[in-house]
């Protein structure tokens, strides 16, 4: 737990080596004359984490719904492998209070998971005992681990995540980052997540892709994090914020907000 | 034999829709579709004029036609030109107006406007519950067939079709049984109060659920009930069937939603 930095790390570099997960050759897609994605060339491996980040209508969302085969493609080529299981975590999932959904209940809308599998699966995004909860009454934070926990039980090979710090506050954030980072170590699952803020996100991803309906530049976080086409597209500003994030936390929040000391 | 009584017809008959009203009406709401079940309620009028006309039974004329129009608002829909509400008001007003003008322009059927737009207890016949029942049987086969990829779709639709539900197909079998239960419940509810018994009865039992089949179910029981007392008031006091219907499941609405929490 102490240092995710250096698994992170460990893993990028026998990332070389693993299975290819998902892989496309100059993807593009068009609607009318506008471009919304253009040449997208791009891997993803067994074990390896890949942040896709960029501004708002960069096309971030658009391009993980065309490699989910939500939308057509129009020029270029996506690999998968053969019978590629995907757990897919939405941009936006809202649940209107109006249906009576329990969080046990959302687990099990497309698949049959005996109990058993639904409290493992709990347990290890750490919402064992919201199971019974109605799903409104969840927090953003809780709403989106329960939601890991639900494309946990496809037994991923890839996780496709986008914006999975959604509603989530900034303590938390770093929290679930560091959740996802563990989870890709414990299943040896791809993951390719779209994520709004670099520097929240660097200490848990391999790779990180700027995208600005193109691929801006791409690298390890903190080379992209230096990049003149990176510091253009969100500003001089955010190379500072580096310093705000990399100072040591003597405690942590226990996800009802409780603190709890670190067991280094 | 009981089914000779008019009134009982209309009970029965009115109990079948309701049963059926309450699966279907969750979904409805949860997927806050009250004012498309409007729309394709008010295409009932035409539907009834083209029965009349075609010399066919009404049901199936409403049937038809509530089909075409859910079927051009799907369509609408997916080419996102225009704002949804909009396409949804002119095609229901085009459809109220066409049926209307089409009332008129045929002198030579004597059609009662009031018994059609609200229900008429009087007007079911023996063949009537046959339809209903029979049609009612598909609609709920179907309606459990659907349960669970609806239930996806409704809690995220990005999410059933990347888990692999049909999503486009499911949509479109559900439209379906949305015109059906209209047409089915057109003469005992009316064509302008239809989608209440779609709404309020499962807005009502909202209260009670922890399951969305809890609130299928109790959307039935409120439903079935309201049929009664409603019919009931409409015999006693010679009112028109739908409105006594609704005012009794509003009753219930207000009732289960005014009642003191227990926590």
């Amino acid at each position: 737990m102490s240092s995710n930095r250096e698994t992170a790390a460990d893993y990028s570099q026998t990332a070389g080596k693993k299975q290819i997960l998902l892989q496309t050759h100059n993807l593009s897609l068009l609607t009318g004359e506008r471009e919304l994605l253009s040449n997208i060339t791009l891997t993803v491996s067994a074990g390896e984490i890949v942040t896709v980040i960029g501004p708002n209508g960069a096309g971030k969302t658009t391009l993980l719904r065309v490699l989910l085969g939500l939308i057509p493609l129009n020029k270029g080529s996506i690999f998968k492998k053969p019978k590629l299981k995907i757990g897919y975590l939405p941009q936006k999932v809202s649940v209107d209070p109006i249906l009576p959904l329990s969080v046990s209940r959302i687990m099990k809308l497309t698949g049959n998971y005996s109990s058993l599998q639904i409290k493992t699966a709990l347990e290890e995004t750490g919402v064992a005992s919201l199971r019974d909860k109605p799903v409104f009454q969840l927090s953003g934070g809780e709403f989106q681990r329960v939601m890991l926990a639900r494309a946990l039980l496809r037994s991923p090979e890839l996780l496709v995540l986008d914006e999975p710090v959604q509603g989530v506050d900034y303590m938390g954030e770093s929290e679930l980052y560091k959740l996802i980072a563990n989870l890709r170590t414990s299943h040896g699952c791809g993951v390719l997540m779209v994520s709004h803020d670099l520097h929240v996100v660097m200490a848990s991803t391999d790779r990180v892709l700027c995208l600005n309906q193109h691929i801006c530049c791409e690298g390890q976080p903190e080379d992209v994090s230096r990049h003149p086409e990176y510091l253009r597209l969100f500003g001089l500003d955010s190379g500072s914020a580096l310093a705000v994030y990399s100072h040591n936390h003597d405690h942590t929040h226990h996800i009802s907000g409780t603190l709890q000391e670190n067991r280094e | 034999m009981i089914l000779d009584d008019f009134f009982w017809r209309a009970v029965i008959a009115g109990i079948g829709v309701a049963m059926v009203a309450g699966p279907l009406g969750c979904f409805v709401v949860w997927r806050r579709m009250s004012y498309l079940g409007d729309t394709m309620a008010h295409s009932a009028l035409l539907g009834v004029a083209l029965g009349f006309f075609l010399e066919v039974n009404l049901m199936l004329g409403v049937f038809a036609v509530a089909l075409v129009v859910a079927l051009l608002l799907f369509f609408f829909q997916r080419q996102k030109q225009l704002a949804n509400d909009a396409v949804l008001g002119t095609l229901s007003h085009a459809s109220l107006a066409m049926g209307v003008l089409m009332i008129s322009l045929m002198v030579w059927v004597r059609i009662d406007l009031m018994a059609y737009l609200f229900g008429d207890i009087l007007a079911v016949s023996l063949v009537d519950l046959y339809w209903i029942y029979g049609g009612g049987f598909l609609i709920l086969l179907t309606l459990l067939l659907l349960w669970r990829p609806l239930l996806a779709i409704t809690f995220d639709h990005e999410l059933a079709q990347a888990e692999g539900v049909p999503v486009v197909k499911v949509e479109l079998l559900f439209m379906l049984l949305i015109a059906a239960v209209i047409a089915l419940s057109m003469k005992i509810i009316g064509i302008l109060l239809v989608t209440s018994l779609l709404i309020i009865p499962v807005s009502a039992a909202r209260r009670f659920s922890r399951t969305p089949e809890q609130m299928a179910l109790g959307g039935s029981l409120i439903g079935m009930a309201s049929v009664g007392l409603g019919l009931g008031a409409s015999l006693q006091i010679d009112t028109p069937s739908g409105p006594s219907i609704v005012i009794a499941a509003v009753m219930f609405f207000f009732a289960a939603n005014l009642l003191p929490n227990k926590k």
